[in-house]
């Protein structure tokens, strides 16, 4: 053992090519490999007739995704919904996270963190079929709703166009909020792991320096808390651009890009158009993360 | 004329510690005032509670007369220069220089302005676009210095400011602190646990023991005459003499005597007039350059230390570790002790 370890020491790159041999084999083989033969994928076509894959370099496929209304309808509806969870997610995230972080301690803290990761203990089916249960229309919110007289508001509600429906567990309402309890974990964690390393002599200094509490929070909370609100927001993101389950479970019956692949590459037998709306998530996530960085999310990191 | 600073029977209690109690002093305007004690001793925690991060449990703090206990921080007229120096990370030097008036409502241009004529007078015009991350420690404590003084604070506080610094450079801020409190007339209250600092720079010195003040004096009076045997351990590293040591030596009184007013001698030799001395073992001899000081342990019990310079070194040149020795100390040098 004692020989093996001195034997290493003497030699610190071999030990390096050790160590990362077998994850670079991973990384490489297993994760990019498939990343790069799906992309591959979207360059065939599939042929009208025999509906067999040409397996030849062509754009035919994209050019299917761009020009029809219907595909660029799909793309548009989940970007949307992707946004709107990732800014809800990002509003409610924040209060809880800075508790978290800056205030509570010992046990309330554990509770906090024990609360956040819980939901993700339990099977994600059983919690999207629940919430489908919870936003029917003779579900607890809708009974809850009528209990305290705002059956009217939730009505008014359901009534508006586009994202209403005949109840919320058949409208883009419901569907938002499903995405936004799924995903909220992934903003909290790492928002308060970003103000957790801002030391509590910053927010000192600040008021010391004349700064009301709302002065602190946009002058200094907010700035550093940015990595982990781009960190998050990437999770929520890129979490709803690709989900095709709680779209096809709750909600109006629009396609979704994630559903839109499921459908392709199974009753459609379509691989090459699956592959090529598979690819615009990674597009769209590239596109996000060269804004973000545009706007300085990652200087502090 | 209104103190700068006023408290008035503070108590800060955290469960059942009491990191102050009961304390009361006041400092002047344009008075350099230091805090001196070990970590624990309280000195800040009363910082911290000039500067508005904690409300006192009992009494009242005073800045300039008005009742501040339950001011929050931002409606005090007082800045701090943090141990840490917390400059904001995300920005450059000039807008954490600038920050005091960017909160305040100072249009851009002036406030910008204000920030380089407060980096000039630290030294760093230069680094104005820089960030913290890229400055040296010295550096970062002057801006630390630019940012808190930007407000024309009437007090300024300073938690261990020097603390992270290495000793050139320490002794150099030190020089320059000084300067600058007196060309600025600003109130300064500094916190520190080296008794050095506190002695070279304040006008006036609060010694910190246990959440009280156990002297509060000019550097000149602790060193010379400390009141306690903590004050005198503490600040002037003196040996003390307890009611049953004084009592053994033929003393009345508790006393301190300094390590410099003790000569060390052989046993056998006779003790001049008018000294008293008391019989021991050498356990150690450090050598400090210009002086050597010699560890003994007296037959009566203590461990007394005697500061012996080079030329009297020589001629004790047979004492070494081990020898029998006897300290002996002019009477009218030892300072009598309260309790």
């Amino acid at each position: 053992m004692r020989g093996a370890s001195t034997f290493f020491w003497r030699r610190p790159h071999l030990y390096l090519l050790l160590l990362l041999v077998p994850p670079l084999l991973w990384f490489g083989t297993v994760y990019l490999g498939s990343l790069f033969a799906l992309l591959a994928q979207s360059f065939y076509r599939i042929d009208d007739f025999t509906a067999q894959i040409v397996r030849e370099p062509t754009l035919a496929t994209y050019k299917q995704l761009v020009t029809a209304p219907a595909h660029l309808n799909i793309v548009l509806r989940t970007v949307t919904m992707a946004l709107a969870v990732t800014i809800a997610c990002a509003v409610i995230a924040l209060p809880i996270a800075t508790y978290m972080a800056r205030y509570a301690s010992g046990r309330v803290k554990a509770l906090f963190y024990v609360g956040v990761m819980l939901p993700m203990w339990t099977s994600y089916l059983v919690k999207v079929y629940a919430w489908r249960m919870l936003l029917a229309k003779e579900g607890i919110i809708a009974w809850f709703a009528n209990k305290l007289g705002l059956a009217g508001v939730l009505e008014a509600l359901l009534a508006m166009p586009g994202i209403g429906g005949p109840s919320l567990s058949s409208s883009y309402i419901g569907m938002f909020l499903v995405f936004v309890y799924m995903w909220l974990p992934f903003m909290i964690l790492p928002m308060a792991a970003a103000l957790e390393r801002v030391p509590g002599s910053l927010l000192q200094a600040s008021a010391d320096l004349g700064a009301r509490p709302s002065q602190t929070f946009r002058n200094v909370v907010l700035p550093l808390a940015v990595p982990g609100i781009a960190a998050g927001s990437v999770f929520t993101f890129s979490l709803t651009l690709g989900d095709y389950i709680i779209p096809s479970v709750v909600g109006a019956p629009g396609y979704f890009i994630g559903m839109m692949v499921y459908v392709q590459q199974g009753t459609a037998g379509n691989i090459p158009l699956a592959a090529a709306f598979s690819v615009v998530p990674v597009v769209l996530i590239f596109v996000y993360l060269s804004i973000a960085k545009r706007f300085g999310a990652f200087d502090a990191l | 004329m209104t103190a700068a600073i006023e408290f008035r029977g503070v108590s800060r209690i955290y469960g059942d510690v009491r990191a102050v109690d009961d304390v009361s002093f006041t400092v002047e305007p344009g008075e350099f005032f230091a805090m001196l004690g070990p970590s624990g001793s309280g000195k800040t925690t009363c910082l911290r509670l000039v500067a508005g991060f904690d409300t006192p449990t009992r009494g009242q703090v005073l800045l300039d007369g008005a009742d501040v206990s339950v001011v929050p921080p931002y409606d005090r007229n007082v800045n701090t220069v943090f141990q840490d120096y917390a400059l904001f990370p995300h920005m450059t030097v000039l807008q954490n220089v600038a920050y005091g008036p960017k909160v305040r409502g100072i249009a851009t241009a002036e406030r910008e302005q204000r920030a380089r004529e407060m980096l000039e007078l630290v030294q760093l015009g230069a680094q104005a676009q820089r960030r913290p991350a890229q400055l040296s420690g010295g550096q970062r404590q002057r801006v630390a210095l630019a940012r808190a003084l930007i407000n024309r604070p009437k007090v300024l506080l300073l938690d261990e400011p020097l603390g992270a610094l290495d000793l050139k450079l320490r002794e150099e801020m030190q020089i320059e602190l000084k300067g600058l409190q007196k060309k600025l007339g600003i109130t300064f209250v500094y916190v520190t646990h080296d008794q050095g600092e506190a002695l070279s720079m304040a006008d006036r010195v609060a010694v910190f023991n246990k959440g009280r003040i156990e002297q509060l004096a000019a550097p000149r009076e602790l060193y010379l005459r400390p009141a306690t045997a903590f004050v005198a351990r503490f600040v002037g590293s003196a040996n003390v003499a307890d009611a049953v040591l004084a009592g053994k030596l033929g003393a009345t009184l508790p006393f301190a005597i300094r390590a410099e007013n003790i000569d060390v001698q052989d046993e056998p030799a006779p003790v001049p007039a008018g000294h008293d001395a008391a019989p021991g073992t050498v356990l150690a001899v450090q050598f400090h350059g210009a002086a050597s000081r010699w560890q003994v342990q007296l037959d009566a019990g203590e461990v007394w230390s005697a500061l012996v310079s080079e030329e009297e070194a020589r001629r004790r040149n047979g004492l070494a570790v081990g020898a029998r020795v006897k300290l002996s100390w002019p009477r009218e040098a030892a300072v009598p002790l309260q309790g």
